[in-house]
């Protein structure tokens, strides 16, 4: 850990001499950041991941259009290297607050808004190859876990299995955490808090031997970084449970291959093995939920389209009859739509159905 | 017992009715309708005459115009002049008699076309106060001035001489002062400093001075130290030619046939079109021309206006020039940052040569939250009244002023700290009333005035971009001073360089960038960017 701190470290200072050295050499302050822009983004088929190419784009703050940018940039930057230097941490949030002011002789403020700091960590993660985690930033906790699961946290134990209705908050670093005993066989990973709650009511994860993650909508990074241990180290295989549309299979895709947003850490967080349990299109006219389907918006069919066009999706046959079956039917179905047949029928039906079939989609 | 009035007797009454209830009557269609205005109108037609004079006589006008409070609503208005004076027996009709003057009878660039003449200003006078006109007149620097005190004899429209004698006078040299004791109501605005402001900038080669009642004295410089060409006479042109008009030529000619008529008393015309004419027209050539009868006539206006006929000669306009008005008008609103006035290439309408001219001020003391203002002349005279029905408003509501840098609403007036001047120089200024303060919308004339306007705002619009360049540059070396305090800070914390260096460095950048901007300004330079320091700085891509 110390080893990474200093690494860190290293890798700040030196994108400010780097800075320091255009500035001197060449009377205009520069750096080079990689595109994060979808041109810029490439599924390698080897990982089933997808990963950055290499087109960067060079700022240079003698440019209008750059330079607030770029002294932004170099603010995060030092922000962060004062975190390590002091050996603390700080969520993202924090940085915003810590940064904003008011530029002299002008009302123009260092920052405005807290969306204008946030993609410069990544800029920053992304031109120093690192992560927001080393730069010790974190960001609000998001998702849900429970499971016969222990852990230790910052010298804490804690007993995933113990903590009554709600579960354990991830945080949104797990980096540090260390496994005590895993007893599970796989991990079960619901779109939807809502979800969450009904299987973990219904004790779900203890009568399957299972981890059960409720990721909240998009998954954070320590959720999928989460995920990706209980994978790796644990051997556990991975289900993904989303709504059947076209949001739903993009959160699979983003567990299982990473985002495009932040291809540049797909290898530290994805789970390539993961795979998509339901609920799929078929699943509606399988379990006969027709009666609880939503038509799709022209939003659902176009963003449908879209998931065509990725590799990741339109390799597989299976993925592509699913696809086109939407935007065929013109259809979509919450998970909760599982109600329609009764309010177990989720975890007692339905769920235990899929897994003995293994009917998964890749 | 009722007493039948002859036919003698009622004559006489209906001409004694005539002269002052006409223009009772009138008074809106001659310029008298507002107390202010009368009071403009008195300087103006004096100011006029004065101009005329000089500028036919080849001296540079020196004018002085003051202003007499005799009571809150009554003005002693005395314009004295450096003209070549006028000859005693010439006074009283010049001032006496309505509708006379060398003007009416010639086609001929002159102010005189452009108002009721001096005679209407004295019976103002004598209808408001009762009180004669005074008129000093010299013509020789040996000579004793001609004094005379008129009025107007409304039965008779011929002048009356109240008082008239040799005396020693202010003249100088030669020279008019008139001094007419009027009703009216002294204000600046469309009043006369405005009409005084603006005869100054059409007029650049006149000094004028106005004392005002108040004793307060303003100079309105010359900018220019020659006179304008003088325009010639021209004859007029068959396609411009009006029924009554044609009717007076064809009976006061001295032409023995029609086909001498229309081949020497029009311009353009020779001895095969003038046969063509006739031919045209079904009529004998030989015909002598103040036979003709009503139909006859008519035939011939017909076949004259269908007739292919070249152009009038164009050497009979002098305009201001767009050298000189752009001087004026740089004089008259020193604290504008840029000037420019164009003169366009003379045009005809319906037979008529004319010429527009317009100027533009810019920037300084001007309001840019408000319409900008605009200054209508014909032929060097400031038209003051009457703005909406003038043909130069309907070309800049058609024309799009943003442009050239302005604001504008839809086909609203344009706002934007502004002067326009728009000056049309013609032997016959087509005016939509008798009182002459608004061009008639002619489309050749509108389509002139829109050429000159777009001529003259597309420099005002290449000038705006290069300001806005600079105020860019600026803006941006602005921005980076801004910047690098925070830059310095940060690239400190992350690399432990001296904060003050790296700050003393951005700053130096800037500043050198600074002088080279204003080094390439001062070579001249276009006032295009300066090299980027970093090669390929645009480049750079953004997500």
């Amino acid at each position: 850990m110390a080893d990474e701190i200093k690494e860190t470290k290293r890798k700040l200072a030196e994108m400010g001499e780097k800075v320091i050295v255009t500035l001197n050499e060449e009377g205009s302050p520069s750096i080079d950041i990689p595109l994060r822009t979808l041109s810029n983004v490439v599924f390698d088929k080897k990982t089933k991941q997808l990963v950055l190419g290499d087109k960067s784009a060079k700022r240079y703050f003698f440019n209008v259009a750059h330079s607030k940018k770029f002294m932004q940039t170099m603010m995060v930057g030092s922000f962060c290297k004062s975190l390590l230097d002091e050996s603390i941490h700080a969520s993202i949030r924090d940085m915003y607050y810590n940064l904003k002011r008011t530029l002299p002789d002008s009302n123009e403020n260092t920052f405005d808004e807290q969306s204008e700091s946030d993609p410069l960590i990544v800029d920053i993660e992304v031109a120093l190859d690192t992560l927001r985690e080393h730069l010790h930033l974190t960001t609000d906790r998001k998702g849900i876990v429970a499971g016969n699961v222990v852990i230790r946290d910052r010298g804490d134990e804690i007993n995933w299995g113990k903590l009554g209705s709600g579960g354990w908050s991830i945080p949104s670093t797990v980096d540090e955490i260390s496994f005590e005993k895993v007893d599970a066989e796989f991990v079960l990973v619901v779109e939807k808090n809502a979800g969450f709650e009904r299987l973990h009511e219904d004790k779900f994860w203890q009568k399957n031997k299972c981890i059960l993650i409720g990721t909240g909508g998009q998954p954070s990074r320590g959720t999928r970084l989460l995920i990706q241990r209980l994978n790796k180290e644990h051997k556990l295989p991975v289900y993904v449970f989303t709504d059947s549309d076209s949001y739903g299979f993009y959160i699979y895709s983003v567990i299982k291959s990473g985002s495009i947003s932040l291809a540049h850490v797909s290898d530290r967080i994805a789970t390539p093995e993961a795979k998509f349990l339901g609920l799929t299109v078929s699943d509606i006219y399988k379990y006969n939920l027709q009666k609880a389907i939503i038509k799709a918006k022209e939003v659902d069919i176009k963003r449908a389209k879209e998931l065509l066009q990725y590799e990741w999706f339109n390799k597989n046959p299976r993925w592509v009859k699913e696809i086109n079956l939407m935007i065929e039917k013109g259809v979509k179905a919450e998970i909760e739509a599982l109600s329609h047949r009764g309010l177990k029928f989720m975890s007692e039906e339905y769920l235990p159905d899929k897994l003995r079939s293994k009917d998964f989609l890749d | 017992m009722i007493m039948a009035k002859t036919a003698e007797e009622l004559a006489a009454l209906q001409k004694e009715i005539s002269i002052s209830e006409f223009f009772e009557k009138n008074k809106h269609l001659l310029g008298f309708d507002n107390p202010t205005k009368a009071l403009m109108m008195a300087v103006k037609e004096a100011v006029d005459n004065s101009l005329d004079a000089c500028e036919e006589a080849g001296i540079l006008p020196e004018i002085s115009v003051k202003l007499k409070s005799v009571s809150e609503d009554r003005f002693i208005v005395t314009v004295h002049d450096n003209g070549p004076g006028i000859v005693k027996e010439q006074v009283p009709k010049i001032f006496g008699k309505l509708l006379y003057g060398s003007k009416f009878h010639r086609l001929r660039q002159s102010r005189g076309q452009q108002g009721i003449g001096i005679s209407a200003v004295v019976l103002y006078s004598q209808l408001t106060t009762g009180k004669p006109t005074r008129i000093w007149a010299k013509t020789n620097t040996q000579k004793k001035a001609t004094y005379v005190e008129l009025v107007i004899d409304t039965l008779k429209n011929e002048p009356k001489i109240v008082k008239d004698e040799e005396v020693e006078s202010p003249i100088k040299d030669s020279g008019v002062i008139v001094s007419i004791e009027l009703t009216g109501r002294y204000r600046k605005v469309q009043g006369i400093d405005d009409y005084l402001k603006q005869t100054s900038i059409a007029n650049p080669y006149a000094r004028i001075t106005f004392t005002a009642s108040d004793g307060v004295k303003t100079i309105f410089p010359r900018s220019v130290n020659e006179l304008p060409k003088q325009p010639k006479e021209m004859l007029p042109h068959p396609y411009g030619i009006e029924f009554g008009i044609l009717l007076r030529m064809l009976a006061s000619s001295k032409s023995r046939t029609l086909a001498t008529f229309i081949a020497n008393d029009f311009s353009s015309t020779g001895a095969q079109s003038a046969k063509d004419i006739c031919v045209a027209a079904k009529l004998d050539t030989q015909k002598i021309p103040s036979s003709l009868m009503r139909e006859e006539i008519d035939a011939l206006l017909s076949a004259m206006q269908r007739a292919k006929i070249q152009r009038p000669p164009l050497d009979c306009l002098s305009p201001i020039g767009g050298k000189e008005l752009e001087k004026s008008m740089k004089k008259e609103y020193p604290s504008s940052e840029f000037a420019i006035a164009v003169t366009r290439e003379p045009s005809v309408y319906r037979g008529n040569p004319f010429q527009i001219e317009v100027g533009i001020a810019y920037g300084g003391d001007l309001k840019s939250d408000e319409q900008m203002t605009i200054l209508r002349f014909a032929n060097r005279v400031p038209l003051m009244y009457q703005a909406g029905a003038c043909a130069t408003m309907e070309a800049i509501k058609e024309i799009e002023w943003k442009r050239y840098g302005l604001q504008q609403s839809g086909n609203n007036m344009p706002v934007g700290p502004v002067i326009l001047v728009i000056h049309m120089a013609s032997a016959w200024v087509p005016f939509v009333s008798e009182s002459k303060e608004a061009i008639a919308p002619y489309p050749d004339i509108i389509k002139e005035m829109k050429l000159s306007i777009q001529d003259a705002g597309r420099q005002l619009s290449r000038y705006l971009s290069g300001k806005r360049r600079t105020g860019d540059q600026q803006r941006r070396l602005q921005i980076f001073e801004r910047y690098s305090v925070e830059m310095a800070t940060a690239l400190h914390v992350l690399t432990g360089k001296d904060e003050k260096d790296i700050l003393k460095k951005l700053k130096e950048i800037i500043e050198n960038r600074n002088r080279l901007k204003e080094a390439s300004q001062k070579a001249g330079d276009t006032g295009e960017e300066v090299a980027p320091l970093a090669v390929g700085e645009e480049k750079g891509e953004e997500e």
